[in-house]
């Protein structure tokens, strides 16, 4: 109710602050007519709407952020000690409670008389702080808002502060990508430290058995959290994709950097880049319903066992997913070679393939190979298509037309069960995707550091 | 000197200008083979893409399109008032409150829920098929399980209809689809069918007297998931739940991702910490999508307690991964306007923002469309994230509020994937992957079509 009702009261806020610093210019405007406005009469506008709405805004996220907590730790307080629990966890249980009971909303069992008469001192409280932040949201609006009315004066930089905000605004914006990164890390690391409590590192990146299903916290068997096998799968599928990718997504950009006419480009280009478009699961699905019985049959009539759901299978499919990758990347970096390089080896009489293999390509080198690299970190970094296509085996083999497991996949399989989020069969998903994280960050950075290099020497 | 080098076997190792000839003509036919084998490898590699894209789209549009329609029952219903025992529906009476007469009409309905509506599709069954009497369990496996519940709502919205006889069409059940599109291998022994034998003999006697049909199949569309009644499971619950889930990335991503991209463009200046911004951007637009689920179930599901498969959480996470997309684009685009815009307005005393909002940003206009539209996209097609913060999950329901239980389009694709009944499901899976794929090329098109009707040359 709250999420539709206060945007709504903020909206009306807001319109009417605009009328009151319009007509407050209007007024100044024709109180002293031989001087010019610094600021048109929207900014005024846009500035008493600032004043009126940012401030409000500020008190409602503050009750927000810490109202739950005063509200509970008041509660807490007047719980008698000996109905309360010792430990934390039984004491947010205890408040989940009675914050249910509270609201109406029921819970399992009997409420027992000191519950009830909290969850009604909880329920006063929770009523005194809405209506207490309402109050003071609509004071300091108030105030705002006379503040505007009364010193709005011809010289009132209004324009200036409304930008000033405005860029503020923008800069805040572009901090959610610091955020998000310091979000991924810092979570990640948080729960993976609570996983290393319980495993040792050493197990957990050099053991090479993967089975987690089975080990008990404080018992023997905690080999069950190596993730080696996961690291051989994952590669042996990132190798496979590769080998397919690369051949053909280098020839497709030759292809239609150096030899297709406009009209041959302009058509094949978007169509390679429709694989680009396909959702991974698609790709899941197509591998698993026709590339894999397609597999074991060729396998069949070559006498060779290939399995179905395998490292092969998936890497096929990947590497068909990448193609396009690949070949936009490599396409790039290709037309960067200048004309003039090419010009020169044809001039000598090179053919055209020769002044391509001789002459493009090792000029290009450094870009492709960035590129590559991009491309190996996305392969480690799919999961549909292992998901559904890899066969979910994690045991270390060699062989490619097994069954193998990939980090992606065993941090789906951990995070999807019914496990409790606080057991080291859920925290090692997060173990398992910060090393993932790791991984392509380095192959990333180096990929990007070497694009740009290159790029920068011929421009 | 020119015939003295040549005659003292020359700079390039050529006794004379013949012999050079000579050996240029014959390698000249190797190379020129050369050119040829390589310009086909070429030629080959792009045919071999585009035969993949074809391939793929090949066998899901022949897998998914069949499952577009639905063996259906058309039949007579008698509504007979023998078995359809049923008071008049209640009529508020006056001084009676909304909520009195709404628990007095859920009483009346729960009454209907006694009644035996399966009499009625026996009956109407056994009027075509007369030996189907001797086996009710047979005639009842060819219905779908939700059947039934349809009857009664039939009768909860008109109650009049009973008495009457009406034509209806009822979705057979999805053991009888599969068979009757011979999705199932025909000849298997008795123990391995899903049907039994009476059942199998009958959809196809039914099936040639044309009261089973194959008709477009609207269930598909406007039911939820279901897992009593496979037949009558459809994607609505999915759609909507993707359709919340964009609206949060539009509403949220946009104007976040276009603000960044305006100040790092426009306004940024050149120091350590706006290129710590730059990095982290471009570092983000490559990080697996899997790892942005991960912080949403850290994040928001297990310190900022929002609720497990809801939208909201979905949505939020897929902006958090769309937005150096939007970012990266919308700046791309505010490169291509070039300075004199920008000088023109302040020329003119313009400020810095109303450079930027009045006359930079109309012009990027539809170079930010594009982009969003691209970033809706690859949200749109996103499955891993999803799937850690619990919108796998069975949902049998619609939702209504972007805080309620749902899935994705991606996520029921996944779903039914797994599901046990593959005969009925992969059909099933394959046509919503073609409403997906419908929906990613729309949306890819759209964008390209945008770029190419806007596309201004500087």
């Amino acid at each position: 109710m709250n999420a539709v009702i206060i945007p709504a009261i903020l909206l009306i806020l807001a319109g009417f602050a605009y009328q009151i610093g319009l007509r407050a210019s209007v007024r100044a405007a024709s109180a002293a007519p031989t001087v010019s406005m610094h600021s048109r009469p929207s900014y005024h506008g846009w500035l008493a709407v600032l004043r009126a709405a940012v401030p409000a805004v500020v008190v409602y996220l503050i009750w927000y952020l810490f109202g739950g907590g005063i509200v509970d730790s008041m509660v807490l307080a007047q719980i008698p000690a000996a109905n309360l629990p010792e430990s934390v966890l039984a004491q947010d249980a205890l408040m989940q409670r009675i914050f249910n009971l509270s609201t109406g909303f029921g819970v399992a069992g009997e409420a027992q008389a000191w519950e009830s008469s909290a969850a009604a001192h909880m329920a006063m409280l929770y009523g005194y702080g809405r209506t207490i932040t309402f109050a003071l949201m609509a004071t300091v609006a108030a105030l705002g808002l006379f503040f505007s009315w009364r010193k709005t004066t011809p010289a009132t930089r209004a324009r200036n502060k409304v930008e000033k905000f405005i860029t503020t605004a923008m800069l805040a914006c572009s901090a959610v990508a610091i955020l998000t990164t310091l979000g991924i890390v810092l979570s990640m690391l948080g729960e993976a430290i609570k996983f290393f409590s319980f495993v040792n590192p050493l197990d957990f990146f050099f053991g090479t058995t993967w089975n987690p299903r089975f080990v008990t916290v404080g018992t023997e068997g905690q080999a069950g959290f190596g993730m080696v096998p996961l690291l051989a799968g994952t590669m042996m599928i990132a190798l496979i994709a590769m080998l397919v990718a690369t051949p053909l997504g280098l020839l497709t950009a030759i292809f239609t950097s150096e030899y297709a006419s406009d009209r041959v480009r302009a058509i094949v280009k978007p169509l390679v880049e429709v694989l680009a478009g396909i959702p991974t699961i698609v790709y899941g699905f197509f591998a698993l319903v026709t590339v894999g019985p397609f597999l074991t049959d060729l396998g069949a009539f070559f006498g060779l066992d290939i399995r179905a759901t395998s490292a092969l299978t998936a890497g096929l499919v990947m590497g068909i997913m990448i193609i396009p990758f690949v070949s936009s990347l490599s396409d790039d970096i290709i037309t960067q070679v200048p004309r003039a390089m090419r010009d020169g080896s044809l001039a000598l009489g090179g053919t055209k393939s020769e002044t391509i293999i001789k002459i493009v390509v090792p000029a290009a080198l450094p870009g492709i190979v960035g590129a590559l690299l991009l491309a190996v970190s996305r392969a480690i970094g799919e999961t549909m298509i292992v998901v559904l296509a890899a066969g979910n085996a994690p045991v270390l083999t060699a062989n490619p037309f097994e069954a193998v497991s990939t980090v992606t996949v065993s941090i789906v399989n951990q995070l999807t069960g019914d496990q409790d989020f606080s057991s080291p069969q859920s925290l090692v998903a997060f173990a398992l995707g910060l090393t993932l994280f790791a991984m392509t960050l380095v192959l990333n950075v180096i990929a990007l550091v070497v694009v740009r290099r290159y790029r920068e020497q011929y421009e | 000197m020119n015939n003295a080098s040549t005659a003292k076997s020359g700079v390039d190792g050529f006794a004379s200008n013949e012999a050079r000839t000579q050996h240029i003509a014959s390698t000249l036919k190797r190379r020129r083979n050369k050119e040829f084998r390589f310009r086909m490898m070429g030629i080959l590699a792009v045919c071999f893409s585009i035969g993949l894209v074809g391939i793929l789209f090949g066998t899901i549009l022949a897998k998914g399109i069949p499952s577009f329609w639905q063996a259906t029952f058309v039949l007579d219903v008698e509504f007979s008032p023998e078995i359809v025992k049923i008071d008049p529906k209640p009529v508020q009476e006056a001084g009676e409150s909304p909520a009195e007469y709404e628990k007095r009409v859920n009483d009346w309905a729960n009454r209907l829920n006694f009644i035996n509506f399966n009499r009625l599709l026996l009956n109407s069954v056994a009027k075509v098929l007369p030996e189907t009497e001797e086996n009710r369990r047979a005639v009842l496996e060819m219905f779908a399980s939700a059947t039934r519940f349809d009857l009664r709502n039939l009768v909860i919205d008109d109650p009049s209809i009973v008495g009457k006889t009406v034509k209806l069409d009822l979705l057979a059940s999805a053991n009888v689809d599969v068979w009757l599109k011979g999705n199932i291998d025909r000849s298997l022994p008795d123990a391995q069918q899903q049907l039994s034998a009476d059942a199998r003999k009958w959809s196809d006697q039914l099936y040639e007297m044309g009261v089973i049909q194959n008709k477009f199949s609207t269930s598909l569309f406007v039911n939820a998931d279901s897992r009593s009644s496979p037949a009558s499971a459809g994607l609505a619950g999915a759609f909507v739940g993707s359709l919340m889930m964009m609206i949060v990335v539009i509403l949220l991503a946009v104007p976040i991702g276009v603000a960044a991209a305006v100040y790092l463009e426009e306004f940024a200046p050149q120091n350590k910490f706006t290129d710590f911004i730059e990095v982290n951007i471009n570092n983000l637009a490559a990080v697996p999508s899997i790892v942005f689920g991960l912080l949403g179930a850290s994040v928001f599901i297990i310190m900022l307690n929002l609720p497990l498969s809801a939208p909201i959480v979905g949505g939020l996470v897929l902006t958090l991964m769309t937005l150096p997309t939007v970012i990266i684009a919308t700046r791309a685009s505010l490169k291509a306007i070039p300075p004199s815009i920008r000088e023109g307005a302040l020329a003119l005393g313009a400020s810095r923002v109303q450079a930027v909002t009045d006359h930079v940003l109309p012009l990027a206009r539809p170079g930010i469309l594009t982009a969003t539209i691209i970033g809706v996209a690859q949200a749109l097609g996103e499955t891993a994230p999803l799937l850690l913060i619990g919108m796998s999950a069975f949902v049998a329901n619609i939702p209504s509020t972007p805080f309620d239980p749902s899935t994705a389009l991606p996520v029921q694709i996944y779903l039914w994937n797994g599901n046990e009944l593959r005969n009925f499901f992969e059909g099933r899976t394959s046509a919503v992957i073609i409403i997906l794929l419908a929906l990613m090329l729309t949306l890819n098109s759209l964008a390209i079509w945008l770029r190419k009707k806007f596309e201004i040359r500087w």
